[in-house]
Parts: C-alpha cells; sequence; structure tokens
C-alpha cells in the first residue's frame, strides 16, 4: 500500500493510524487549527477595540464644526489615525501620515513572500535556496521589529507641543493612564494590539532561526522532508495576515 | 529516492505566480493609500471604510489562498477553517451594532446630565 500511493501520500505525511485525515500531514493540520484558535484571540482584540471605539465620542460629536483639516486632539473624543502616527525616523517634525507605517506594511509583505518562496524550495528539498529565502524572511523580521521599536518609542514621548489639559498642564506623548492623543483607551488599545502582534513577530523570527539553523544542519535534508519549514511559514503568513487586518482598523480606518 | 535531486539535476524553481501575488498585495496597499489621502474622510467617511474592508479581505484571501496554500487542501479543509472564521466575523459586526448603541446612551446620558 505505501509503495502505491507514495506519490499522494507520502510516507512522512501518514499518521500514526496509517492514515491521513483531510489528506494533510498531522503537524500541518495542528498548525492550521492552532491558528484558528489564534484567529479567535485577535478577533477578541478587534472586537474589543471596535466596540470601544464605537462606544466613544468621535469629534464630530463634541465640535460639530470641526473637520477632518482641522482637527485637533482633546481627550474628550477619539484621535484620527493619521494625525497620530506621521512621524518617520530621521525626518523630526515633517508630517508624513501613515509613510512609516506604510513602510512596515511593505516590509512584512515582502517578508512574507519570501517565507513562501523558502517553502516552494523545500518542496524542491532545495538546501541552498531554503537557507537563502530563510534568511532573507528572518531579516525582514528583524527589520520590522526595529520599526516597531522606533514606533512605540515615538507614540510613548510624543509630539513636541504635546497637549494642554483642562488643569494648565501639559502631557506629552502615552502612558498607560492619560495620553496627548485622545481617551486613555486608545493608547491602552494601540499597545495591546500592536504589542500582541509583535510579540508573535518575535516568536515568528525565533522560529524562522530554528528553521535556517536546521536547514544549515542538514537535519531537514536527513529527514527527507522540508514540511516543518511549510509549518513555520504558515505560523509567519498568519502574523502577515494579523498585520493588514491591523493596518486597515488601527491606522486605517 | 534519496539522493534524487541533490547533485546533478536541480529542479527549477516555479515562482511566477508567487511573485505575481506579492505584485498585488504591494498594489493593494498602494490603492488603500490612495484612498486614505483623496477620498474626502467629511463626507464620504462610510465609503472609505468599506473600501478599506473590500480591500483587506481580498488581501486576506491572497495570503491565505495562495500564500498558505489554503485552496490546494482539500473541501472539508478548507471549510474546516473558514466556517468558524465567518462565525467570528458575525460576532464582529454584532458587537460593534452593540457598541454604537452604548456609545448613544452613554452620550445622551452626558447630554441630559449637563443641561440639569
Amino acid at each position: 500500500m505505501a509503495v502505491e500511493k507514495a506519490s499522494v501520500n507520502p510516507a512522512h505525511l501518514l499518521w500514526e493510524g496509517g492514515t491521513q485525515p483531510l489528506k494533510a500531514g498531522y503537524g500541518k493540520l495542528m498548525m492550521w487549527i492552532f491558528l484558528l484558535s489564534d484567529v479567535f484571540t485577535f478577533s477578541g482584540f478587534l472586537v474589543v477595540y471596535g466596540m470601544i471605539r464605537f462606544g466613544a465620542p468621535s469629534f464630530k460629536d463634541v465640535v460639530p464644526e470641526m473637520t477632518h483639516k482641522t482637527f485637533e486632539f482633546s481627550q474628550l473624543y477619539w484621535p484620527i489615525p493619521d494625525q497620530v502616527f506621521k512621524a518617520v525616523p530621521f525626518l523630526h517634525g515633517i508630517n508624513a501620515p501613515l509613510v512609516f507605517v506604510g513602510i512596515m506594511t511593505f516590509i512584512l509583505i515582502f517578508s512574507s513572500v519570501t517565507m513562501v518562496l523558502a517553502v516552494e524550495a523545500g518542496h524542491r528539498r532545495d538546501k541552498a535556496d531554503v537557507e537563502k529565502w530563510m534568511l532573507w524572511t528572518i531579516l525582514g523580521g528583524i527589520i520590522f521589529l526595529s520599526s516597531q521599536a522606533w514606533e512605540w518609542n515615538h507614540f510613548i514621548h510624543g509630539t513636541d507641543h504635546g497637549l494642554l489639559l483642562a488643569d494648565g498642564t501639559k502631557v506629552f506623548g502615552a502612558k498607560l493612564g492619560l495620553n496627548e492623543y485622545g481617551p486613555a483607551n486608545f493608547a491602552n488599545l494601540f499597545f495591546f494590539i500592536t504589542g500582541f502582534h509583535g510579540f508573535h513577530v518575535f516568536i515568528g523570527v525565533l522560529l524562522n532561526i530554528m528553521v535556517y539553523y536546521n536547514t544549515a544542519n542538514g537535519v531537514y535534508e536527513k529527514r527527507g522532508h522540508y514540511e516543518m519549514v511549510e509549518k513555520v511559514g504558515l505560523y509567519w503568513h498568519f502574523v502577515d495576515l494579523v498585520w493588514v487586518f491591523v493596518f486597515t482598523f488601527f491606522y486605517l480606518v | 529516492m534519496e539522493n534524487h535531486n541533490t547533485t546533478v539535476e536541480r529542479i527549477k524553481p516555479n515562482t511566477k505566480k508567487l511573485w505575481k501575488v506579492f505584485w498585488i498585495l504591494l498594489g493593494l496597499t498602494a490603492l488603500e493609500f490612495i484612498i486614505a489621502f483623496t477620498i474626502d474622510a467629511d463626507h464620504y467617511k462610510w465609503t472609505k471604510i468599506i473600501l478599506f474592508i473590500i480591500l483587506t479581505i481580498v488581501k486576506a484571501y491572497y495570503i491565505v489562498g495562495i500564500f498558505m496554500h489554503l485552496k490546494d487542501e482539500t473541501k472539508a479543509f478548507i471549510w474546516t477553517i473558514v466556517l468558524p472564521v465567518i462565525f467570528v466575523l458575525w460576532l464582529i459586526v454584532a458587537l460593534l451594532i452593540e457598541g454604537e448603541y452604548f456609545g448613544v446612551e452613554r452620550f445622551n446620558e452626558i447630554k441630559e446630565w449637563i443641561n440639569v
């Protein structure tokens, strides 16, 4: 049986019972199930974010004559994201809304395509190609994490002018209880959601380094298949997918 | 079988489709930026939001379908993953509607409190 079906059900993809439910390897299927549970977690965050944002007054509710052009920060209403995220490293004081986060998005999409190229090379059992594309993917992940660190740093330290409060004091940047951009929940949700996503990216980079190390040492070559690259690749694409949603709902909308 | 493609013949990579998806994703992201900066948010706020959501779902389709190869799996596999997500989408929509109701109620309360 094993010989006849070798092309359809390679030995390494058979489960312990000798069959193969859903025509997928055990590890890959379980990775998908794990990712589904992670979808629930991130959906929970998006639900919380959406509910709090829909429940908070917008600037039109509080100051009806204000437009997007004349928008000013206040703790009474939710801020417009592209007024908050408009700083770029080395370009201090230059107004560039969403440019830096656009670069971050590009980096993550690019590292996603290098990952899928590594998976494709794994199917061909081309060790050198897997190594090459894994290195590009690791590089992309590290650049993304560094960018996020810079963005957090800027968000925490805030703008030069800060926000004047009713009691005459000024607040700069964002802390958990108070921030210059809007209601406390705005900064808290930003830290919570992008932080949890960044943590996922960090784990992904560690897994990618492990895969690169094993590939370079010929572990998968000896094993006869590169399914591990595929499994870690699924995780990495999922991280990219989450960013697509975070980007839309936190930065664009 | 072990040394099938290690020495002499190296199978040529077939990555045209993957790079195509990369350019599609990049193009859609660029389109999102164009929408963000050209459509007037004061008058067409919901047009913008709906466009963003549609583009996000298209991007998600390409990432999950092509990059994660879900399209190549069996039907039962695909529905195992997609069906729960559809329910989650409904949960999100339902709770957003609830959130807006909370907001309106709270806002009315504040207004009454200010008037009295």
